[in-house]
């Protein structure tokens, strides 16, 4: 039994050590909006927030998180009215869709610290995420816009 | 949170669409599939011409009104795109439109015998006219409605969104009060195309109509096969022969099942499912199994790098292949006056949707019904083929559609979604049985890898007169189905050959199936030719190759999106452009791409990217630029990356460390996408993006290097040896 917090509310699962966090919160807590790619740590669909920082689920043991904070998409704003959330509605971005919780949960890390990103820093920062339908161009307008919104 | 319901589901099919024919108050059409498409039809006329009837629009008394969408969404934005030609011409308020998706009845929503199958960019184009007709038919019945109840002819009428409008009384009524009172006609009224709105009065086609899944997407909540839940379900997965095809023969079943949480191993017909209580348990039984595969497969001991490189090029100078073509081309090559010559070559090419495929299946306790839960290209052929390899009836194959994550050609088959069926049957429980991406990848379902020799004849007015073009690959039209020259060039004398190759491996449609390496082959040829001949590639086209009025309509557009002649003129020395002609699915396009390279490490980057498309009727402008977009990510990461490799019959990649795809350090900063404006009906737009990037890059490696790169995709060790040579 491992207790941790999930978007603020304390949960405790009963799985081995090194269960990946992203079975763990996909299958025994069901909050399926973050995503299986890979299961290698090569993808990002499997990104969420471990005490604010991104983390591939995939590659987190279960036990890495005992007493964390993790964030998921379902609880990055109260409302699902982040300014990343608003900006990717405007803008379109997601096409087939499965990578996309993975693609805005990296990008809130980097709102997080910097105010304004150039393309730069956007692309260096969102380069581990793969996006197979190709909306890598409307992801990056849609930070910009977020970010200039926010 | 859920804008788009998935009702009617096939279970209580019934029931349902009863439900929603009778609905409580509210108007309700069904819709039939005759010999000439889709129809609206009053159930007492259903019920005389012995046809099954679905749901497929509802205004309710509150003035909402539901449309039923057929098409799969796998980002293509179909499910959107395909009602919102019903609702221009029933001149519906779309922010009071809802949409559900429409169960697997290919006999009422499918067209053409077809099984629903939303493959080859089809969606929008095949539904477009039925729409439009019955859109208008609804609105039709609302104004006689309305005409009776106003006692006034029904041409003195017209409608504003959602609502009927008697300008010379100005009296008004909603779609929903009509709805509350009127009663269905006994006959749906018939509507000629003459009363179709002209495109200048669309307000929804052409007009920029966000995606209905898009919220969904973005929150987390659109739900994918795998995100099913059912209570008491186990979960499972399934190892497949390394050797394509190959049968198990045994395994060490003991100790597999003597771990923790497995609660079965189940013998498939080309693997060994393990099935266990957490998809953590699972993982863990795989990472034990350990299985003996039958010898023999026909793929056993195949190396395609080898077949490739030298068997079929023997291939390709032996005797005539299967062929089509025109006209007399030996007679155009003997009166040539010159002669080109190239040979290309293609790797094959692997899906990667981002979904790795899978399916939850649940057996009835009778166990004579099976429930399945998948995203499918085709939920018709699915129930079909699911029906007939457990020998139930299609009616006992329960089908429930989700959205896909990324089809690409590889999800309208169902040899995945049988495996759940199989495994569920087994264990008799719920069963979500997910392939891990390794899995995916190397029992995977490729496009096929080929040789391509191409001969081209130019008259003495150096004037393109004959062509040959001979494919070698496995897999029949899945190797040269992308060779269309008609559609763009007119050449006189024309041979298309394809010469088969056999190797025993899976292969399947990809995005735009042949024409990528198609269409790399004859444009890459063609501007080779150019350069001998010294011309500019758009100034070849033009004068030597005799352009269709749409292609050099197109080339026009591109050469002014891309600022081509100055940037040819002023030339800088580590940028190129580089152009190809695109074509699919009716659709033709041109594209421009400007790259630079990395002459250490062989690195091609893409710079900037310009197409113009010509679609017909684009019905969702910023829908189809996304598209394409797509298209050329797609196809860009397939060019400069992606290869599958076998040796021994086994494919060597595995997952996305050595199957690389495009990464957004790596993509265009910016993808051009201007329309031909057309009022013709809408053509393919789901796979027009892709099948031009080859060329073009290859072309504009050219022109900044003076060398020519023949084997697609552009690796960096083949970059660097192409400078070398």
């Amino acid at each position: 039994m491992i207790a941790f917090k999930v978007n603020g509310k304390s949960v405790s699962v009963r799985a081995e050590d090194d269960t990946p966090l992203l079975w763990a919160i996909r299958e025994h807590l069901k909050l399926t909006g973050t995503k299986f790619g890979c299961g290698a740590g090569l993808c990002g669909a499997c990104t969420v927030h471990v005490n604010g920082k991104a983390a591939r689920a995939c590659q987190t043991a279960l036990s890495d998180v005992k007493g964390a904070e993790v964030t998921t998409i379902e609880g990055l704003a109260p409302k699902s009215d982040h300014p990343l959330q608003k900006a990717w509605i405007a803008e379109q971005v997601p096409q087939c869709g499965y990578c996309q919780s993975g693609q805005i949960m990296k990008a809130a890390e980097l709102l997080a610290k910097t105010n304004k990103p150039s393309r730069e820093e956007i692309v260096r920062h969102m380069n581990g995420n793969l996006c197979r339908c190709g909306t890598y161009v409307r992801i990056v307008r849609a930070i910009q816009r977020a970010a200039k919104e926010a | 949170m859920s804008a788009n319901r998935h009702a009617d589901r096939t279970d209580d099919f019934g029931l349902s669409r009863r439900g929603f024919l009778a609905g409580a108050g509210g108007l309700s059409f069904a819709v039939a599939l005759g010999a000439s498409g889709l129809t609206l039809m009053s159930a007492a006329e259903a019920k005389a011409k012995a046809r099954p009837i679905g749901a497929w629009v509802r205004i309710a008394p509150d003035d909402t009104i539901v449309i039923v969408t057929p098409a799969a969404e796998m980002g293509q934005g179909s499910m959107t795109g395909v009602p919102v030609a019903l609702a221009e011409e029933l001149d519906a308020d779309w922010k009071k439109v809802t949409l559900e998706m429409a169960p697997a009845e290919p006999s009422i929503y499918g067209y053409g015998g077809n099984s629903m199958s939303i493959t080859g960019s089809r969606a929008v184009r095949s539904y477009f006219d039925d729409m439009r007709l019955a859109g208008a038919q609804v609105r039709k019945v609302l104004i006689a409605a309305a005409a009776e109840r106003w006692r006034v002819p029904a041409d003195e009428l017209g409608t504003e969104p959602n609502t009927v409008v008697h300008a010379a009384s100005k009296r008004r009524m909603s779609y929903g009060e009509i709805a509350a009172v009127a009663k269905l006609p006994e006959r749906m009224p018939t509507v000629g195309r003459h009363e179709l709105k002209e495109p200048r009065h669309f307000r929804l086609i052409g007009a920029p109509v966000p995606r209905r899944d898009v919220p969904e997407k973005v929150d987390g909540s659109a739900k994918y096969s795998i995100d099913v839940q059912l209570p008491g379900m186990v979960y499972a997965s399934t190892v497949h022969g390394p050797v394509h095809v190959a049968r198990p023969k045994s395994w060490n079943e003991k100790e597999v099942k003597a771990l923790k949480g497995v609660i079965d191993l189940v013998r498939l017909p080309l693997g060994v499912a393990v099935v266990a209580d957490t998809f953590e348990h699972v993982l863990a039984a795989r990472r034990t199994l350990k299985v003996e595969w039958v010898k023999g497969a026909r793929a056993d001991g195949y190396d395609s790098e080898p077949a490739l490189e030298e068997s079929y090029a023997e291939i390709a100078r032996g005797k005539d292949g299967d062929g089509r073509g025109n006209a007399d081309v030996e007679a155009a090559f003997k009166s040539a006056a010159k002669v080109y010559k190239a040979e290309f070559r293609s790797d094959y090419g692997y899906h990667a949707q981002m979904e790795p495929l899978n399916a939850v299946a649940r057996f009835n306790a009778a166990g004579d019904q099976v429930e399945i839960w998948e995203g499918t290209q085709s939920p018709g052929r699915s129930r079909q083929g699911l029906a007939r390899a457990l020998g139930l009836p299609v009616a006992k194959v329960i089908h429930h559609q989700h959205y896909l994550g990324g089809g690409f050609g590889r999800r309208s088959l169902t040899d995945y979604t049988v495996e759940a069926a199989r495994i569920a049957r087994a264990v008799k429980r719920p069963v979500k049985m997910i392939w891990t991406r390794e899995e995916d990848m190397r029992f995977g379902m490729f496009r096929p890898q080929t040789l391509q020799a191409l001969e081209a004849a130019l008259d003495r007015e150096g004037k393109i007169a004959g062509w040959r073009h001979r494919v070698v690959g496995e897999g029949g039209r899945l190797t040269w189905s992308g060779i269309n020259l008609e559609q763009y060039y007119r050449i006189p004398a024309t041979s298309i050959e394809t010469l088969g190759a056999s190797h025993g491996v899976r292969l399947k449609h990809w995005r735009a199936v042949a024409h990528p390496f198609n269409l790399f082959a004859i444009e890459a040829l063609v501007d080779e030719m150019a350069a001998e001949e010294g011309l500019d590639p758009f100034a070849f086209r033009r004068r030597r190759m005799n352009l269709t009025d749409k292609a050099r309509h197109l080339f026009d557009m591109v050469e002014k999106m891309s600022d081509w002649k100055r940037k040819r003129r002023v030339r800088s020395a580590d940028r190129a452009l580089g152009l190809s002609v695109s074509e699919r699915s009716g659709s033709l396009g041109a594209g421009v791409v400007e790259i630079s390279l990395d002459a250490g490490s062989g690195k091609i980057r893409v710079h900037e990217v310009w197409v113009a498309i010509d679609g017909g009727t684009i019905v969702q402008p910023d829908m189809a630029r996304a598209n394409i977009e797509s298209g050329v990510i797609y196809g860009l990461s397939s060019v400069l990356k992606e290869r599958v490799t076998f040796k021994g019959g086994a494919v060597e990649q595995s997952n996305f460390h050595d199957y690389e795809l495009l990464r957004m350090a790596e993509a265009p900063e910016a993808i051009h996408v201007e329309f031909a404006k057309r009022d013709g009906p809408p053509t393919g737009i789901g796979e027009i993006g892709n099948p031009f990037v080859g060329a073009a890059v290859a072309n504009a490696f050219f022109a900044l290097t003076g060398k020519r790169l023949y084997h697609m995709p552009f690796t960096p060790e083949r970059v660097r040896a192409a400078l070398k040579a």
